[in-house]
């Protein structure tokens, strides 16, 4: 417990325009993780999206990385306070992905192999904010760094980029998700630092 | 008779004033019982996480804020305590 609470409160503020409030810039890429790491095998990988209604829809990896992808580069923000700047992905969109998924649904679940979830509104998964990143730094994504792939929603906190995703559930209300459970802020915009409920 | 929560204070203040590691938790996902102890803890992370030994399921999460503490027990059905011997 004592880690935990020097880890929030004991760096001082670095000035950057590009760093949010209350965080501070690191060079490495720290890992956080809830549980154990999933290895999952690619040809047991898919990711679905199931809608309100009950449609489904599924891709597995072959069908996955054929999309089209993305490469891009984007500042991350965990809430545990340290940032990373100028990190690059690959990944598809979650355009590509929803460009056939007939929802009306303003919020979306996302699932994970291992159990995680967390909520994120549609809006923010669309017009190019959000991505399944399969490749970082030119990389197969790590599994300690959420491979085969993750979902990554850079304009939020970390928290929200779900490590080894495999769906999301387009829900009609928004409802918590494993760390919004537990105390977190539901929607976690670091430049307004959301960091807790009730922030 | 029906009371409001203040009646509870004693009775809550006798479970969360003493070591909680020796608690019995009964896991919501597989109904495994052990102690809070024997809870396989996962950090760092945004808080704390506790598994359960047998199924791996989280029994609890704890997350602390700079002035507050969160203490999510939705994964355990109950906590027993012993009240002999302390
Ligand atoms: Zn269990």
């Amino acid at each position: 417990m004592g880690i935990i609470s020097r880890g929030f409160g004991g760096r001082r503020r670095e000035s950057s325009p590009d760093l949010p409030p209350g965080q501070y810039l690191t060079h490495d890429f720290p890992v956080l993780s809830a549980g154990p790491t999933p290895r999952i095998p690619l040809d047991r990988w898919q990711f679905s999206i199931i809608t309100e209604t009950g449609e489904k829809h599924t891709w597995n990896w072959d069908e996955f990385t054929a999309l089209p992808a993305d490469e891009f580069t984007v500042d991350i923000h965990c809430v545990t306070k340290w940032s990373k700047l100028g990190t690059t992905w690959k990944g598809v969109s979650l355009d590509t992905l929803m460009a056939d998924v007939e929802s009306a649904a303003d919020y979306a679940m996302a699932h994970s192999f291992g159990g995680y979830t967390t909520n994120v509104p549609v809006e923010d998964l669309l017009d190019g904010k959000a991505w399944v990143a399969y490749e970082f730094d030119g990389e197969p994504l790590h599994p300690e760094h959420g491979g085969p792939a993750r979902l990554l929603i850079p304009h939020l906190y970390f928290w929200k980029s779900a490590k080894w995703v495999n769906g999301l559930r387009m829900m009609p209300e928004d409802e918590p998700g494993f760390w919004e459970a537990a105390g977190y802020h539901m929607y976690g915009d670091p430049w307004s630092e959301q960091r807790y409920h009730g922030d | 008779m029906e009371l409001d929560g203040n009646a509870l204070a004693g009775d809550l203040r006798e479970v969360f004033a003493g070591d909680l590691t020796a608690a019995v938790f009964t896991c919501a996902g597989c109904g495994h019982a052990g102690a809070v102890a024997t809870l396989r803890v996962f950090q760092p992370a945004p808080g704390l996480v506790g598994r359960c030994p047998s199924c791996e399921d989280v029994v609890l999460r704890l997350v602390r804020t700079p002035d507050r503490v969160f203490l999510c027990l939705s994964g355990a059905t109950r906590l027993e305590l012993s009240l002999d011997g302390e």
